[in-house]
C-alpha cells in the first residue's frame, strides 16, 4: 500500500476512527498519483479549457467538441507506460482498451486511435527492439479486433527510454449531440457492472504506475480481451439508443473504488454496493481485491429500475454479463458491503478527492551545464548525412508500424497515415484532422520551448491538411515529481503549453499526467505529448505529389536552432545546443496564410519542416513524388550568417514547404508578398536527383531511388533479424 | 416497394434485399451497409447471426471483422452460427453470396468454399493497398469487370494466405473457381490467390475489402473497378427481378 504519512494524518483528522482494511486499500488506490493527480491537479487549472465548441458535462472522462449539424467529436489520451515496460503486448493492448472506454462513456462511438510510442535505442539494444515489436503487435491485435482504425501517431527512439517504454494512446469518438450521456442519477437507481469478470489482474495497477519501475510487478498488469471490448461497445451503444443509461463510467485505474467514488462524487449522490454481486473470474477474491482490481473491459452503468430489463436484454443479445451490484442513495456516501456486513463506509467526496500536495521545484543543474555549442569534428558530406538521416529510426518511414494496424476500417480515413496528419470524414460532410507530436530531445534542452514546439508541430501538421485547429489534448510524462528538478521541468512545460494555447485560442479538452517514469537507468527526458484536432468545413485538401516543373516555396524563418535536432543527436552524438523556439505571432500568421493558400486551391501539397529540418522535409517531398529537385538555399529566409549545416538541419518551427504548380506561382508570390511574411521560392522539381546548392556551391546530390530505399527500408531492416 | 436508382442513374422500383450478416465481433458490417445502401442505393438489411434469413432475399454478404475474436481459428466459431444453415440453403438455391475478409474465412470454415486461409507469410497483420487481377468475370460479383482487369484495393488481415493442395488447385482451375489474384507477391497465397468461388460460381470469397475502395474519396487510386463489384451484383439481382 502506498499511503503516505500526511495522508494517514488527513484520514485521522476527517474520519476520526480506525479504517477497515478494505477502506485503506480503496484510499491507497484512489489517492495514488495515477488516480488523484495529487502533484499536478492544482497546476493543471491554468490550461484554458473553454471555447466556442467545447461541451462540458459532469463526469466526462473525455473532451467533447461540437462539430456542428448536431454532431460531436470526443477525444481523450492515456498512457500505459509501466505495464508496457513489463509486458509490452498486454500493456499496450490494455492501454488501447482503456482510452476507448473513456470515449464510449460519453455515449459516442470510437472512430479512431492514434498512438505515440517511445523506446530506447533500437539500433543497439535488443531489449528495446523486443519492446517495440511487441507493443506494436499489442496495439494491432487490440485495435484491429475492435474495428477501430489506428490512423496515425508517431514513434521515437531515444536512449533515455532504455529498459522502458512510453505507450500513449489517443482515441477519437463521434456521435450525435442529443445522444450524449447526460450523467445523472437519483435515489433508487441501480448500479450495474457490465462486461468482463473481475479477476486478480491489475491489482494495485494505479499504485504500481505511481512508483518508479524497479521491480516487474506482473500481477499489476492487466490482461486484454478485445473481443469482449468489442461486444461492450455494441452493447453500450445499443443501450444508449434505448435510453437505458442514466450515467456511465469506465473502469480503469483504481478499478471499482475509483469508478464508484468518482461517479458518486460528480453526481452528488451516494452509492451502496455489495461485492458479492460482482461477477468474478475466480472464486475466493477478497473484498478489497474486487474493489481495486483493474480487470479490463468493464463499464459501470447507472440505470433506472424500469430500464433494467431492457438493459439486460441487450446484454444477453451480445452475451455480455451484467450484474446489478448496488443502488443509488442520497447520502453522498460510498458504502461497500459483503452481503450484509459493511466493509467500507466513507464519504464519496473524501475518497474521490485525495489531499493534494505542493511540490517544490528548482531549475535542474544539468541545464546550467549543457553545452550550447557543438565543437565536434565534422564530416560535412551532406549527401551522406541526409542518407543516414533518412534511414535513421526516428525519421525513416513508419509503414512497418502502421501497416500492421487496420487504418481503413470504418471507411472514414480520407488521408491515410504516413505523411503529416491523418484526416477522417464525418457524417455531416466535414472532415476531422488529427495528429499527435512529442519531442523529448527538444524538451530536455528546454522544457518550455520544447513543449510549445510539440504543440506547434501538431498544429502545423493539422494545418498542412487544410484544417483549423479546434482543440488539443496533452499528455505530460515526466520522472519522479518528488524530485524538485523534475517538477520544475513539468511546470515549465505546462506553463509553455498554457501560454501558447491561450494565444492560439485552442482549448485543452483533455489530458493526462504521468509521473514516475523512471527506471534504474534514471528518469526519462521530459516527454509532453500533444494531440491536436482540426476541422475542415467543406472539401478536404487531398494533396498531390509534385510533378515535373512544380515550384518549391518555403514559408517561415530558419534559425540557428540545431539543439536537440536529429542532426546533432544522431549524426554528431551531441546533446546540447539551442532548442528551437516558437515566435507566437509568426506562428499564427504562417498558419493562417498556409490555410488560406489551401482554401484558395493555390497549392498542390504542403509539408511541415520538423525532424531532420529542411533537408529532410524536401527529401520527403521528392521521395513521395518520386521526382528529383533543384534547390538553391541561398535565398532561404533565415537569421544572418547561418551556415549551410544550420540551414539544412535546424529544426526551427513555423516552417512550411509548399509545392506550387507553375501556373499559380505568380499568384502565390503576390499573395505572400502582400501578407508580408518570410518566404522564398527555392527551386523546382524535376529529374531523378535531389540537388541542393548554395549559390554556386553544390551541397547535396542524391539519387531518388537511393533516398527511397533508405527511407522506406530503414526501420524494417532493423527489425528483420530480431 | 423501394425506390432505387440503378447504376446508370435510372430510377426503378424494385424490392431488392441484400442481407448483411452480423456476427459477434464483425466490424466491417456498418461499412458494407453504408456502401450497399448509401452509395449503391440497394435495399439493405442487417441480420444478427442468431436470426434466420428470409427465403426471398436476393443476396447475402458476410462482412469482415474478427468474429468471436478469431478464437481457435479465424471464422471457425462463426461457421457454426445458426445463420449459416440458412446461408447454406440459399447457396444451394444459387443466391449470390459474398464473404469479405473474415466473411471469406467463415465461408471456408463452413465448407461453402474449399481450401484454407493461413497466417500471412510476414506473420503480421497487413493493412495496405494492392492490385487485384480479375480471373473469373462470370460470377455475380464480377460480371461487369473485364478479365484480367486490375482493381486497386486495400487488404487488412492477419490470416489471409490462401492455401490449397495440388489436387484442389487443379480442381479450382478446372472449374474456373479462382476469381481474383494479387498482381504480385503480397502474403504468400498459393498462386497469389485472393478470392475464389464455389463450383456454381454464386458463392464468392475474397480477402481484400471492396467496400473500402468503392468511393472516390477513400480511394487514392481508382474507385471504379471496386464499384464494378457492387454494380455486378446490382446487374445480377436487378436482372433477375
Amino acid at each position: 500500500m502506498s499511503l503516505q504519512n500526511h495522508e494517514i494524518k488527513h484520514i485521522k483528522d476527517i474520519i476520526k476512527r480506525k479504517l477497515t482494511d478494505t477502506e485503506l486499500q480503496i484510499l491507497a488506490a484512489e489517492w495514488s498519483e495515477h488516480c488523484s493527480y495529487k502533484s499536478s491537479k492544482k497546476h493543471l487549472k491554468m490550461l484554458p479549457i473553454t471555447g466556442r465548441s467545447v461541451i462540458h458535462e459532469k463526469g466526462y472522462d473525455s473532451g467533447v467538441l461540437d462539430v456542428g449539424d448536431g454532431y460531436v467529436v470526443t477525444v481523450h489520451i492515456e498512457s500505459h507506460n509501466h505495464p508496457s515496460a513489463v509486458e509490452p503486448f498486454g500493456g499496450a493492448a490494455t492501454g488501447v482498451g482503456g482510452v476507448i472506454r473513456d470515449i464510449l462513456s460519453t455515449g459516442t462511438r470510437p472512430i479512431a486511435i492514434l498512438d505515440g510510442l517511445r523506446f530506447g535505442d533500437i539500433e543497439n539494444d535488443a531489449h528495446a527492439r523486443w519492446l517495440f515489436k511487441n507493443v506494436v503487435s499489442g496495439i494491432a491485435n487490440y485495435g484491429n479486433c475492435l474495428g477501430i482504425p489506428t490512423i496515425g501517431g508517431e514513434v521515437e527512439f531515444d536512449d533515455c527510454y532504455k529498459g522502458y517504454a512510453l505507450v500513449d494512446v489517443a482515441a477519437i469518438g463521434f456521435g450525435k449531440k442529443d445522444k450524449l450521456i447526460k450523467n445523472h442519477a437519483s435515489e433508487g437507481d441501480l448500479v450495474v457492472l457490465v462486461g468482463g469478470p473481475t479477476g486478480r489482474d491489475g491489482i494495485g495497477g494505479s499504485q504500481f504506475a505511481s512508483d518508479l519501475l524497479e521491480d516487474e510487478n506482473r500481477s499489476a498488469v492487466q490482461i486484454p480481451d478485445p473481443f469482449i471490448e468489442k461486444l461492450i461497445i455494441e452493447t453500450i451503444l445499443e443501450a444508449r439508443n434505448e435510453k437505458c443509461i442514466n450515467a456511465m463510467k469506465d473502469l480503469g485505474g483504481g478499478g471499482l473504488s475509483c469508478a464508484i467514488s468518482e461517479t458518486a462524487e460528480s453526481l452528488g449522490v451516494g452509492i451502496e454496493l455489495d461485492v458479492d454481486s460482482v461477477h468474478t473470474r475466480e472464486s475466493g477474491l477478497l473484498p478489497y481485491e474486487i474493489m481495486i482490481s483493474e480487470s479490463q473491459e468493464r463499464m459501470l452503468v447507472i440505470t433506472s429500475k424500469q430500464k433494467l430489463p431492457k438493459l439486460k436484454q441487450i446484454c444477453d443479445k451480445f452475451n455480455v454479463i451484467c450484474s446489478v451490484i448496488g443502488h443509488v442513495k442520497n447520502d453522498k456516501m460510498m458504502h461497500v458491503k459483503k452481503s450484509k456486513k459493511t466493509i467500507a463506509l466513507l464519504p464519496a467526496e473524501f475518497v474521490a478527492r485525495g489531499p493534494l500536495i505542493n511540490r517544490k521545484k528548482t531549475k535542474p543543474k544539468y541545464l546550467l551545464q549543457i553545452k550550447r555549442e557543438n565543437k565536434a569534428k565534422k564530416n560535412l558530406d551532406y549527401s551522406k548525412i541526409i542518407q543516414e538521416l533518412l534511414s535513421c529510426p526516428n525519421i525513416a518511414s513508419k509503414h512497418w508500424v502502421f501497416q500492421q494496424y487496420d487504418h481503413e476500417v470504418g471507411i472514414r480515413t480520407v488521408v491515410k497515415p504516413g505523411f503529416d496528419a491523418s484526416v477522417l470524414r464525418l457524417d455531416n460532410g466535414k472532415f476531422l484532422s488529427a495528429k499527435i507530436d512529442g519531442n523529448p530531445k527538444h524538451c530536455y534542452i528546454d522544457p518550455r520551448q520544447g513543449a510549445i514546439g510539440c504543440f506547434e508541430e501538431a498544429c502545423r501538421n493539422v494545418v498542412c491538411t487544410g484544417a483549423n485547429p479546434i482543440g488539443m489534448v496533452d499528455h505530460l510524462q515526466f520522472g519522479n515529481p518528488e524530485d524538485p528538478e523534475i517538477f520544475w521541468t513539468f511546470m515549465e512545460s505546462l506553463e509553455g503549453l498554457t501560454d501558447y494555447a491561450k494565444f492560439l485560442r485552442v482549448p485543452c479538452v483533455g489530458g493526462k499526467v504521468s509521473f514516475y517514469n523512471e527506471t534504474d537507468f534514471g528518469p526519462i527526458k521530459p516527454t509532453p505529448l500533444i494531440g491536436v484536432l482540426g476541422l475542415v468545413d467543406h472539401t478536404p485538401f487531398l494533396s498531390s505529389t509534385p510533378n515535373d516543373g512544380d515550384y518549391l516555396i518555403i514559408i517561415g524563418n530558419t534559425k540557428n536552432e540545431l539543439g536537440g535536432s536529429e542532426y546533432f543527436e544522431y549524426i554528431d552524438k551531441f546533446i546540447g545546443g539551442i532548442c528551437p523556439t516558437v515566435d507566437f505571432k509568426n506562428s499564427k500568421i504562417n498558419m493562417l496564410t498556409t490555410l488560406s493558400l489551401i482554401k484558395n486551391k493555390l497549392v498542390k501539397s504542403v509539408h511541415d519542416c520538423s525532424k531532420g529540418g529542411f533537408s529532410i522535409a524536401v527529401s520527403e517531398l521528392s521521395i513521395f513524388g518520386q521526382i528529383g529537385c533543384d534547390i538553391d538555399i541561398e535565398k532561404i529566409p533565415c537569421e544572418k550568417d547561418l551556415s549551410s549545416e544550420q540551414i539544412l538541419f535546424s529544426e526551427s518551427h513555423s516552417r512550411y514547404l509548399l509545392v506550387i504548380d507553375k501556373k499559380n506561382i505568380l499568384n502565390v508570390e503576390r499573395f505572400l508578398s502582400k501578407k508580408k511574411i518570410s518566404f522564398a521560392v527555392l527551386g523546382k522539381f524535376s529529374g531523378d536527383q535531389i540537388n541542393i546548392k548554395r549559390k554556386s556551391q553544390n551541397l547535396v546530390k542524391l539519387r531518388i531511388d537511393l533516398a527511397q530505399k533508405r527511407y522506406f527500408n530503414g526501420l524494417g531492416d532493423l527489425l528483420k533479424h530480431g | 416497394m423501394v425506390m432505387c436508382i440503378n447504376f446508370i442513374g435510372e430510377i426503378i422500383n424494385i424490392i431488392v434485399k441484400v442481407g448483411v450478416i452480423i456476427f459477434p465481433g464483425s466490424n466491417c458490417d456498418r461499412d458494407m451497409f453504408h456502401v450497399l445502401s448509401d452509395v449503391f442505393n440497394l435495399n439493405t438489411q442487417y441480420y444478427w447471426h442468431e436470426k434466420g434469413l428470409p427465403d426471398n432475399i436476393d443476396a447475402v454478404i458476410l462482412p469482415g471483422g474478427f468474429s468471436y475474436g478469431d478464437r481457435l481459428r479465424a471464422g471457425v466459431i462463426a461457421a457454426n452460427s445458426p445463420v449459416i444453415k440458412d446461408v447454406k440453403k440459399l447457396a444451394k438455391k444459387g443466391i449470390p453470396i459474398l464473404g469479405v475478409c473474415n466473411g471469406f474465412q467463415i465461408l471456408v470454415e463452413s465448407n461453402l468454399l474449399p481450401g484454407v486461409l493461413l497466417k500471412n507469410d510476414s506473420l503480421n497483420f497487413m493493412c495496405q493497398w494492392t492490385n487485384l487481377v480479375v480471373k473469373n468475370n462470370k460470377t455475380p460479383f464480377t460480371n461487369k469487370l473485364e478479365l484480367n482487369q486490375k482493381i486497386p484495393i486495400p487488404i487488412a488481415n492477419g490470416e489471409g494466405r490462401y492455401y490449397a493442395d495440388l489436387q484442389l488447385l487443379d480442381d479450382l482451375k478446372k472449374h474456373d473457381q479462382i476469381v481474383f489474384s494479387y498482381g504480385k507477391h503480397v502474403n504468400g497465397s498459393i498462386e497469389q490467390i485472393a478470392g475464389i468461388c464455389n463450383e456454381d460460381g454464386n458463392v464468392v470469397g475474397m480477402m481484400p475489402h471492396p467496400e473500402r475502395a468503392a468511393e472516390k474519396l477513400l480511394n487514392p487510386l481508382d474507385n471504379k473497378p471496386s464499384s464494378l463489384i457492387f454494380e455486378s451484383l446490382i446487374h445480377t439481382i436487378g436482372a433477375k427481378n
